[in-house]
């Protein structure tokens, strides 16, 4: 009897090694997926990474698959969960490497966990078309790692073109020069801070109200009241998901009143917009998209018609671009990874967003920074060479 | 003190097996490379997690607090330090780190010490992020020339520098007077031994090994985020690897992590969408037939073969 457990575990591990060993097949692509869909960023992923990418997937085989070489091929979809833990996304994508021997990989979610794949990404020579990371190292790390490549703009980008936002409106009389910004306690809420404070002082801005608060923080109220009794005209969170959502609500509750109101990661989000109504109203966030363009409005359509979600008004159209940029070079260059790396740095190509052409840095110069809810949808107010920038309009209170 | 033939012999496997364990990256693939980086860290952890918690039976959940600790001093560091450097200052302080912690709880009994190592992870992060914030962006980012290989051997090292410690506190005369701790402490406090110093100092083992597995890892994170090094599911995985091979034996731990390693690869690989919910029902199977692990597993096979030679 004591034998039986360990012999059930040998067994296991049996099995699911022959279930391993199926995976190869002659005339489909197999194309890696890693990202969360349990831990702390699934609730991001789940919304921005995975739709974009089963869309993509079920519309290049709705189509016939890609051309390869005069050839028609399906797309496999090889997707892991890594637990929103760097570790695990290192395992995944040295799984898909080796064991299930991926023609490409799609980047994963989250500066960390990209980063954390760049090495193997490197070493196994795939292209690594990041989305969700940000950061303003894009130099260091593109020489470090010359087939990865970046789409989604830089921390300074972002910080500094809301203080151009900002600064427009006050010259243009609508605001006055009291900010009060505050920023969670983690590594991209600290990055955002850090280069937004001196971008604010050197803009002329007064910064009335200053502090951090630790992430994963419940109660907000002390943050808002805080910031409210500085009597500032603008109000600025460099914020995470919760608390993207938990200012936002003690705001309304405290019913501060600022001419502008900023939240950072995840004000684009189609939840927030339902969660706050009209109250969303003139609420600004990082990202954006061009709404009226043609391209999104079809891209939006399908997303919902496949997924039963909309996509969000940032990075899930962004990811869909990156597909759609690694799809046009496998059918321009074929499976060979190194061909297709070298097809992104010399190629402009025609995405959802527009075009997108990679720069020295193998980074996209063109995105959105700002965006605001106006009548229930989230608009690209600032971009970095995008088109269809909206005005600017006013917070007006939170009714 | 002296060794004995068996020991010598149990030497020289030891040292056959590690050779063998050194050669894992000759072997030219980088999947089995990154299974054996994973087995060595949490051999590192597991097994200095038994030193301490396997005689005295005070169950530790401060790995993430000396972990996170470890990738923020490489992090910290590794632009004005050489690495190996800062793998001995990450030891230094998670050893004095542990020696604090351990100043403050261990005198407590069980439960208090459970709660309080399991808050030190959110703790520290705090402090750590608190800094940083003040600070500016700081030792966010981690780009050596270090590859897989290289951090395997540094890995290697270390699971072989516990080993070795792990074996020579057991001849010593402190772990000697650990063992009688874990049996009884009252009797032993009664024979003169001063039972806190003797915790403190054997807590300090698992705070400086996992503060170095840390900073041997963080070129491998490449970016580190206080929600990725201080992550709290670290300091279950050793707890549940340590307890599946046994925490009775020095080699115990290591006979957990090695099938754990493989059953994770196993569910992550054939559940993508259920990998967190197999693993929980992989665990509560382990919990319900192995409750000793595998060392007791191992015991009671070998005590069967013995009878059955006699009869």
């Amino acid at each position: 009897m004591n034998r039986r457990p360990f012999l059930k575990l040998v067994s296991a591990l049996t099995l699911a090694g022959t279930l391993t060993a199926t995976a190869a097949s002659a005339d489909t692509i197999r194309i890696g997926a890693v990202a969360p869909k349990t831990g702390g960023l699934a609730g991001g992923a789940t919304v921005t990474q995975w739709p974009s990418i089963y869309l993509w997937v079920d519309q290049v085989n709705a189509a016939g698959g890609l051309t390869v070489d005069g050839e028609q091929m399906m797309i496999e979809l090889i997707e892991y969960d890594d637990q929103t833990n760097p570790g695990e996304t290192i395992k995944a994508v040295q799984r898909l490497a080796t064991q299930d021997e991926a023609h490409f990989i799609i980047a994963p979610y989250g500066t960390g966990l990209n980063l954390a794949a760049a090495p193997l990404f490197d070493r196994y020579g795939y292209p690594q078309i990041a989305v969700s990371a940000i950061t303003d190292q894009q130099p260091e790390l593109s020489d470090k790692f010359p087939n990865m490549f970046f789409t989604l703009g830089t921390t300074t980008a972002l910080a500094a073109d809301l203080v151009g936002v900002l600064t427009d409106m006050r010259e243009a009389g609508d605001l006055g020069n009291r900010v009060a910004m505050v920023n969670v306690a983690d590594a991209f809420g600290i990055e955002l801070a850090t280069a937004a404070k001196p971008l604010f002082l050197e803009a002329g801005f007064e910064l009335v109200y200053e502090t951090s608060y630790p992430l994963g923080t419940q109660d907000l109220s002390p943050v808002i009241k805080g910031a409210a009794a500085a009597e500032p005209d603008a109000f600025v969170a460099w914020s995470y998901p919760p608390d993207t959502f938990g200012l936002t609500e003690q705001a309304m509750i405290e019913d501060i009143d600022v001419q502008a109101f900023y939240t950072a990661v995840a004000t684009p989000f189609p939840s927030y917009g339902g969660r706050f109504g009209a109250a969303a109203d003139g609420v600004l966030g990082a990202g954006g998209v061009n709404p009226d363009s043609p391209a999104f409005q079809e891209y939006a359509k399908a997303h919902m018609e496949l997924t039963g979600a909309a996509p969000d008004y940032w990075a899930s159209a962004t990811t869909y671009a990156s597909l759609e940029i690694l799809a046009q070079s496998i059918e321009a260059v074929g499976l060979d990874r190194e061909a297709v790396s070298d097809h992104l740095r010399e190629t402009t190509f025609e995405t959802v967003l527009g075009p997108i052409a990679f720069d020295e840095n193998n980074s996209n110069p063109a995105f959105w920074t700002v965006g605001q809810w106006q009548d229930g949808v989230f608009v690209g107010v600032a971009s970095r060479g995008r088109d269809g920038t909206a005005p600017v309009i006013l917070k007006d209170g939170w009714k | 003190m002296s060794l004995t033939g068996s020991d010598l012999r149990n030497l020289v496997l030891a040292a056959l097996a590690l050779g063998i364990c050194a050669l894992l990256p000759l072997s030219g693939s980088g999947y089995w490379l990154g299974l054996g980086v994973t087995i060595a860290m949490f051999t590192a952890l597991a097994t200095s997690w038994a030193l301490f918690s396997g005689p005295t039976h005070y169950i530790s959940l401060a790995t993430a607090a000396f972990f996170g600790v470890g990738t923020y001093v490489t992090g910290l560091g590794i632009d004005s330090l050489p690495y190996w450097g800062l793998i001995g200052i990450a030891g230094a302080i998670g050893a004095v780190l542990a020696a604090l912690v351990g100043l403050a709880t261990l005198r407590l009994s069980g439960v208090y010490f459970v709660i309080f190592t399991l808050g030190l992870a959110e703790l520290v992060r705090q402090v750590i992020t608190w800094v940083q914030n003040n600070s500016g962006q700081k030792g966010l980012y981690v780009l050596t020339d270090l590859d897989e290989a290289g951090i395997y051997w540094w890995l290697l090292g270390l699971v072989t520098a516990v080993f070795v410690t792990g074996w020579l506190i057991g001849r010593s005369r402190l772990g000697f007077a650990l063992r009688i701790i874990g049996d009884d402490e009252t009797v032993a406090a009664h024979s003169g031994i001063n039972t806190a110093r003797a915790k403190v100092l054997l807590f300090m083992v698992p705070g400086a090994v996992a503060a170095m597995t840390g900073a041997i890892l963080a070129p491998r994170y490449v970016y580190i985020e206080p929600s990725l090094a201080f992550a709290p599911i670290l300091s279950f995985q050793v707890v549940i690897m340590a307890l599946l091979g046994g925490a009775s034996r020095l080699w115990g731990p290591l006979v957990g992590v090695i099938p754990f390693t493989f059953l994770l690869e196993a569910v992550s690989a054939n559940f993508p969408n259920q990998s967190t919910l197999v693993i929980g029902v992989a665990f509560l199977i382990i919990v319900y037939f192995l409750p000793n692990g595998f060392v007791g597993l191992l015991d009671r096979a070998l005590t069967r073969t013995g009878h059955r030679r006699e009869a």
